[in-house]
Formats: structure tokens, C-alpha cells, sequence
């Protein structure tokens, strides 16, 4: 195959790069459009306790993995308390414990999390748990829960529906006698939890407790609320117990799952425990990094955002360097537009992104149109080439600072930017276009010059395209594909769009051998 | 517009990216290039290959031998001075006579000594050479061209322009100077471009500045039907200039003295493709001709043989 190496190189190119870029896109999620921001709560956990004189130990459960969420942080206030954790599997566990801890104690546990908007709050991965044996319900409730079941399994086409149906007799305005009975004597949601995973092991389908933390902005002393998890064979569905719907709201924090008790003390009574949260919002790229640092990946420790913050300034508008040279290709190879210079249009293009357009293509014109007038005054002289280039420099700066004086003593702040021009190839452009001037006529000058700022023009437009201006500074390795792609253009041999205007007479006629 | 695709690619033409990755980059050796770029090289390279070339006044190559130029002139009324590594056509410098002690150009304008210096201090510094580079300056005979071309050409020296490929004529033109391209022969710069007949050497179609003529835009005479004198022999020229530099796809200038008869007056590694328009028709096809063959005759005679066999124009 022809340019098989070539072409080989090019799809490698690209594959590291896209690979590159979909890790940290999908892993860390680093964002593909800018200005995206996600919120941060912060939740803290207080636990008071007055601890005995002896040996006392304090077990407190932590979130594992919440649903919704991405974890960034959590630390520990132990004050005089050892701190160990364990984790069953399931649930995650502090354990504070000291020898001797006589009085109150105050400990602390705080959670940062990030807003996970993509992720799945609906069902939760868990392997299949063994079916629970059926109870040995008391009567009247073995023959209510037994009636009921066969009612909603009547009624329902799988464990979910059939979940969601129980709970939405069981939760009736106006229940009927079965659930009357099934209800009797339960004043507290977790009661009503247990009982319903009770009734569901009637007919044998798994069901579990999860304390549920509903964050709020501002919330203090807050406390968590129980749900109902149930496994549908290959993952757990939760349901709010009293309304039956399923899922968990992108507010709800899961922090623990089962009977146990969240907070546990032995030598120590425990005065009180709460939550406080707090919310914030932060670009999403700093979570990524945070997230980055948590799953220990290596790839954000080569990304620019780790360079001190006037470094990475000056890369926000390198890495556009690139997208403008692609475009110079592509103007040149593919369009056939003449510029003067490879790739003064690039940076007239960079200067344009300070200056704004407009004044921007003001600003060239001007001193172009000044600085040729000059040079044709200085060919009079007959000067050698490189003092001669070097005194249009010089006039060059002379015209930048003059422009830059009379438009701040006008007013017009947008003739300051005119400082960022860069100077030495407005010189090389003058020269060049006065020598085309010179030989080929003012007509082909003019069109140079014109498509000279015609290609900045473009660049322009494209380097200031927000989306990719972010992409090109977030995921440097996109950088890879622009070199695929300026590798792949240098072998085309097709022609170039002005080329089919130029040879219109020979596309005309019937082609002679 | 899917028609029109259909009539671009059927017309084959050759475009700059085709040109530059498949023929120059293919056929002609990086190392090769300073033979042609370089004039003075390429002169003396012909000149010990024994073909002719319009002879060399002298050479200036530092800045303080602009001091010499009167001396290298006097007694000359009519002179080139060109930089060796012009590209283009830029920086030539075409005297044709003098009038009270100063120069007049081809295009008629006057110069004094002075402005004839600049000139060339110009070209020292490389004003009109690739990439900017200190060049050296050649003064040479003008060429007493044949009166053939009078009637169709602006002042100026027109010449013959043939596109070698493997050391076969491809393609020829002659270029004809006009007002406007102020006694140049190239074509962007608004010179004409006559399409030629490899196998008879009439002057067929014309281009002036990529529209299709049929007269010269300043003199008004038609420009077909020109035969060139000695057709056979400026093809095996042409074709022996491929051996001088080694390059598979070159574009060889020849000009026509008055007495002399044809003079190389320099190479090309990268020729323009404008010289498609002047014969209306593909230069892509004829290479892809040459490009098939598996053998090429060793000598100049056969491979202009090879030529005018294959490339036969048939009158519509």
C-alpha cells in the first residue's frame, strides 16, 4: 500500500492521543467544554462523647463509594483518640479508640465529595446475596403479609415493580385491613424499613437498609434517613420507603448500609452526633485533578496545570500555535491562498486574540501601509538589505508607540494593544511585500497581503474558539492529532481549490492525449 | 458539480501538491539542487558538456567589487546582470543600450551607474535570492535573439521553456515577454506563455496571465502557427540538460540567438505548471507516459525520438 508508513504513523499518532484524551475524559473527568463548574459538598460529622475513666472505643460508619457522588477527601479530628478504619466489604468503618479518655470528647470526621451528574442513582452494583429463609411470621401478620404478597405478585412483572407496588400499598392514604395489621405498633421510619425488608423475605427477595444523608446548603445537626435497597438478582434498586419512588435525588448521600448502628460507643456514652454540609462550586477541572490525586494516576502529573500560574498563561496560547500552523497548511495546500511568510499569519493571529479583530486588522493595515510607504522612501537611498530591514524595523516601533500614544490621549484603549504586534515579522512583511510590490506590480502585493490577513483572519477565528482553545490547553495530547493530521497532508497530492480555478479552461475542454 | 468532479479528474491536470510529492520530491535529488540554483554552476557545468550558453562578462561577489563593475562594462552596451540563486525571474537586469552615459533598460527606462550598483549590492545581499542568502552576481551577454519572435514580443528576451522528465521532452512553451512583465519571461509575471508542438515545433495555443489568447496582448499579432528554426536539435539540448544535473523532472531554458542559434540559459528543479495552460492539455498524462516505461534510451537522440513519437498533437 502506498505510504503505508505513513499512514501507519498517522493512526498511531491519533490512537495514543484519542486514548490519552478518553482517559481523561471518562476516568478523571476532565471536562471537554470550558466553564464547566460542579458542585462540592462538604459534610462534617460531629460526635460528642463523655467517656469513662477506662478504655473506651467509639465505632462510627463512613461511606463507601457513594452513588452520585465522587469522593475527593476525608479527614479525621481524633484529638487523643487512636484511629484505625475497617472496612467488611460492605460498609467502611472508623474506629477511635484510647486507653484512657475520662471526660468529653469531641471527634470529627469530614468528607468532601463532588457532584457526579452522570452516574447512576437508579441501581448499584452488588453481587447476588443469598435469598433470605422465609420468617416465621406471628399471626394475624403471617396471613396479612402472605395476602399481600400474592396480591402485589398478581399485580407486578419483576422484583422492581413488584417492590414498588408493595410500597405503594404499604404506604396507601387509606390502607386496607392487611396492611392495617402489617403496620400495627411501628412508629419510626426505620422500624417501617425493617418491617418491609420483613415482607419482602416472605417472598424471599433480598433486602437491605441504607442510611441516606439528604444534603442541604447550611444543614447543621442534621441525621440520616432510611431507605430500601432490593436486589433484583444482578444489581440493588433503592426505593424511598415512603413514597416508593425509586432511586436516590442527587442530594442524597448514601453513608451506610444494614442494621447496625451508625454511631457506636463502648466506655463512653455518646452525648450527641450530627451532620453539617456545606455546598460550593468549583471548575471542573480542579476536581479532576483532585480526582486524579486520589486514584494515584499519573497522567494529570503531565499535564500543564501542575506549572506555576504565569507558565501556564503563556501555554494557554502556545498550544494554539499548532491549530494555526494546521490552518496555515490547510490555506496553503489545500485552499492555495498566497501568504507572505509561512506563518506571520499565525502570529498576526495570536496578536489579533489581544487586540480584538477589528482593531487588530486596523492596527496591521495601518502600520503596514506606513511601513511600506517608508520603505519605499528608504529604496530612494539605495541602502543595503539588512540596514535597510533593520531601519524599517525601527520605524516599525516608531509607528506601534505613536499609534499607541495618540489613541490613549483619544481615549481609544484598544490602540494600546498594539504593543503585541510582533514587530520583527511586520518588518519581514513590509520588506517582502514592497520587493513583490517591486516586481510583480501593486496588484500582486496587495493580494498577498490581503491573503496574508485573510489566513489570520481564519486563525483567528479558529484559535479563539473557546471550546478549542480548552481543549487544545486541557488535553495537550490533542496535539498528537494535529500532527497526524499535518503528517497526512504533507503527501496529499490533490489539488488545490484555487488550482481548479486557474486550470478552468483545460476542465472545460475535451482533453487532447 | 459532480460532473464538473468527473471533468477535473478526467482532465488530469497537475497540480502544485501533485507536482511537489510525486515528481520533484520523487525524481529530483536535494543534492542535486545547487547545480541548477546555482547559475554560475550550472553554466560552467554546460559549458564543459560542451553546450552553449550566452557567454559569462564576469562575476561580482563581494560588495567591494562593485568598484570593478564599469570596468567589467565598459565597452558594452547591452548586458544581463542576474543573481545566481534568483528564483522567479527576480533581480534580472536587462540593458539594452545606452543614451548619454546612462542605461536603458529593456523596459526603457534609464539608469545611471549608481542605480546599476544598487542593483547589485541588492543582489549581493541577497534581495532576490532563496531564503535570503549573501548571493553573488552574474554578468553575461544578452542574447541577440532570432528575429522570429519580433512580432510577438514586448522588448525583452523571449525563450523556450521545455519540461524534461527522465531526460524526455515532455512539454515545451515559448514564453513571450509583454509590457507588463517588463522583458521577463515568466509567466506570473504577466509574460505569454505559447503552447509548442513536441512533434512539429509550431507554436499552438497561448496563455497570457492564465487567460486563453490568441494574439500578443501588446503588439496584436496572432501566435500560432510559429515554427521554431532547428526544432530537432533544441530537443536534444533540452534533453541533454538532463544529464548536467542529474534531475528526473527539470525545466530546461533555452533562448534563440540570431547567430549563435540555441543558448541554455538556465535550469529549473521546480518548473511551473502554467505551462499547461499554454498547450491546453495535461501534463500529467504525458508524465504517467514516461513514468510506465521501463527503459529510456541512454542517448538524447533516441529520447527525443521517444518524444516526438509519443507526443503527437492531433488538430481538433
Amino acid at each position: 500500500m502506498k505510504n503505508l508508513h505513513l499512514k501507519t504513523l498517522a493512526a498511531l499518532l491519533i490512537a495514543v492521543g484519542a486514548a490519552m484524551m478518553w482517559h481523561k475524559v471518562t476516568t478523571l473527568g476532565l471536562p471537554l467544554t470550558p466553564d464547566e463548574e460542579t458542585t462540592i459538598w462538604t459534610v462534617e460529622s460531629r460526635i460528642s462523647i463523655d467517656a469513662d475513666s477506662g478504655p473506651s472505643q467509639v465505632d462510627f460508619m463512613l461511606p463507601t463509594n457513594p452513588p452520585g457522588f465522587n469522593v475527593l477527601s476525608e479527614d479525621f479530628v481524633s484529638g487523643r483518640f487512636g484511629l484505625s478504619r475497617d472496612s467488611d466489604g460492605i460498609n467502611r468503618q472508623a474506629l477511635w479508640t484510647t486507653r484512657r479518655a475520662n471526660g468529653q470528647h469531641t471527634l470529627y470526621y469530614r468528607l468532601q465529595v463532588a457532584a457526579a451528574p452522570d452516574a447512576d442513582r437508579n441501581a448499584i452494583e452488588g453481587d447476588q446475596p443469598s435469598f433470605p429463609p422465609v420468617p416465621e411470621y406471628r399471626e394475624p401478620y403471617g396471613s396479612a403479609a402472605f395476602t399481600v404478597l400474592e396480591e402485589v405478585r398478581q399485580e407486578s412483572a419483576d422484583i422492581a415493580s413488584f417492590a414498588r407496588r408493595l410500597l405503594d400499598r404499604y404506604n396507601a392514604d387509606s390502607p386496607d385491613e392487611h396492611i392495617q395489621v402489617l403496620r400495627g405498633g411501628i412508629d419510626n421510619e426505620l422500624m417501617h424499613v425493617q418491617n418491609i425488608s420483613n415482607i419482602l423475605a416472605g417472598a424471599r427477595i433480598p433486602a437491605r437498609v441504607s442510611h441516606v444523608l439528604k444534603l442541604r446548603e447550611g444543614m447543621r445537626r442534621a441525621g440520616t434517613t432510611p431507605y430500601l435497597e432490593v436486589h433484583n438478582g444482578t444489581e440493588w434498586i433503592p426505593f424511598d420507603p415512603r413514597t416508593g419512588q425509586r432511586g436516590y435525588q442527587e442530594d442524597h448521600l448514601v453513608w451506610y448500609r444494614g442494621e447496625a448502628p451508625i454511631v457506636n460507643a463502648s466506655g463512653a456514652s455518646i452525648l450527641e452526633y450530627g451532620f453539617s454540609s456545606a455546598r460550593t462550586v468549583r471548575a471542573v477541572v480542579d476536581v479532576a485533578e483532585r480526582r486524579a490525586d486520589i486514584l494515584g494516576s499519573r497522567v494529570m502529573d503531565f499535564s500543564l496545570l501542575g506549572l506555576p500560574v504565569d507558565t501556564q498563561n503563556i501555554y494557554q496560547t502556545l498550544v494554539l500555535v499548532p491549530i494555526g500552523a494546521l490552518i496555515v497548511v490547510l490555506m496553503r495546500n489545500v485552499v492555495g491562498i498566497k501568504t507572505f511568510g509561512t506563518f506571520m499569519p499565525v502570529l498576526i493571529a495570536l496578536a489579533f486574540r489581544e487586540t480584538q479583530l477589528l482593531w487588530g486588522i486596523i492596527l496591521f493595515s495601518s502600520i503596514v501601509a506606513c511601513g511600506l510607504a517608508f520603505r519605499f522612501y528608504l529604496e530612494r537611498l539605495q541602502l543595503l538589505l539588512v540596514p535597510r530591514v533593520a531601519s524599517v524595523l525601527v520605524a516599525v516601533v516608531i509607528l506601534m508607540m505613536g499609534m499607541s500614544v495618540v489613541s490613549h490621549h483619544l481615549g481609544v484603549e484598544h490602540g494600546l494593544s498594539i504593543a503585541l504586534f510582533p514587530m520583527v515579522i511586520l518588518a519581514m512583511t513590509i520588506e517582502r511585500m514592497s520587493l513583490v510590490w517591486e516586481e510583480n506590480g501593486a496588484r500582486d502585493a496587495i493580494q498577498q497581503g490581503l491573503g496574508s490577513l485573510f489566513v489570520a483572519v481564519i486563525g483567528y477565528g479558529v484559535m479563539n474558539y473557546p471550546p478549542l482553545a480548552h481543549i487544545a490547553f486541557m488535553f495537550p495530547e490533542s496535539m498528537l492529532i494535529i500532527l497526524a493530521v499535518m503528517l497526512l497532508m504533507g503527501r496529499y497530492s490533490g489539488f488545490r481549490l484555487t488550482e481548479l480555478w486557474r486550470f478552468r479552461a483545460l476542465f472545460r475542454e475535451q482533453p487532447r492525449p | 458539480m459532480i460532473g464538473f468532479l468527473r471533468r477535473v479528474r478526467e482532465a488530469e491536470v497537475l497540480g502544485m501538491n501533485r507536482r511537489n510529492a510525486e515528481f520533484i520530491m520523487a525524481y529530483n535529488a536535494r543534492r542535486n539542487y545547487p547545480f541548477v540554483d546555482d547559475k554560475l554552476r550550472s553554466k560552467k557545468l554546460a559549458e564543459e558538456a560542451g553546450i552553449q550558453v550566452p557567454a559569462l562578462y564576469g562575476t561580482i561577489e563581494i560588495e567591494r567589487q562593485i568598484r570593478q563593475l564599469p570596468d567589467i562594462l565598459a565597452g558594452r552596451d547591452d548586458f544581463v546582470i542576474k543573481p545566481a540563486h534568483g528564483s522567479g525571474g527576480s533581480g534580472i537586469l536587462v540593458v539594452a543600450g545606452s543614451q548619454h552615459g546612462r542605461y536603458r533598460r529593456a523596459s526603457g527606462t534609464l539608469m545611471d551607474q549608481r542605480d546599476v550598483d544598487h542593483h547589485v549590492s541588492n543582489i549581493l545581499s541577497g534581495m532576490h535570492s532563496l531564503g535570503g542568502q549573501p548571493d553573488c552576481a552574474l554578468i553575461e551577454q544578452r542574447v541577440q535573439f532570432a528575429p522570429l519572435f519580433d512580432d510577438i514580443s514586448y522588448r525583452g528576451v523571449p525563450d523556450i521553456r521545455t519540461v524534461v522528465f527522465r531526460g524526455v521532452p515532455v512539454m515545451a512553451m515559448v514564453r513571450l515577454p509583454t509590457r507588463r512583465s517588463d522583458g521577463k519571461a515568466n509567466l506570473h509575471q504577466g509574460a505569454v506563455g505559447a503552447g509548442l508542438d513536441i512533434g512539429t515545433g509550431r507554436t499552438t495555443t497561448a496563455v497570457c496571465l492564465d487567460r486563453d489568447i490568441s494574439e500578443h496582448p501588446d503588439t496584436g499579432a496572432p501566435i500560432a502557427g510559429i515554427q521554431i528554426p532547428d526544432w530537432h536539435n533544441l530537443l536534444i539540448l533540452a534533453a541533454r540538460c538532463h544529464s548536467l544535473a542529474q534531475l528526473g523532472y527539470l525545466g530546461v531554458d533555452i533562448v534563440l540567438d540570431r547567430i549563435q542559434g540555441p543558448l541554455m540559459l538556465e535550469l529549473n528543479a521546480r518548473p511551473g505548471l502554467s505551462i499547461q495552460l499554454a498547450n491546453r492539455t495535461s501534463l500529467l498524462r504525458r508524465l504517467r507516459r514516461i513514468e510506465a516505461l521501463e527503459t529510456i534510451p541512454d542517448d538524447a537522440d533516441g529520447r527525443v525520438a521517444l518524444a516526438r513519437e509519443l507526443f503527437v498533437e492531433t488538430p481538433d
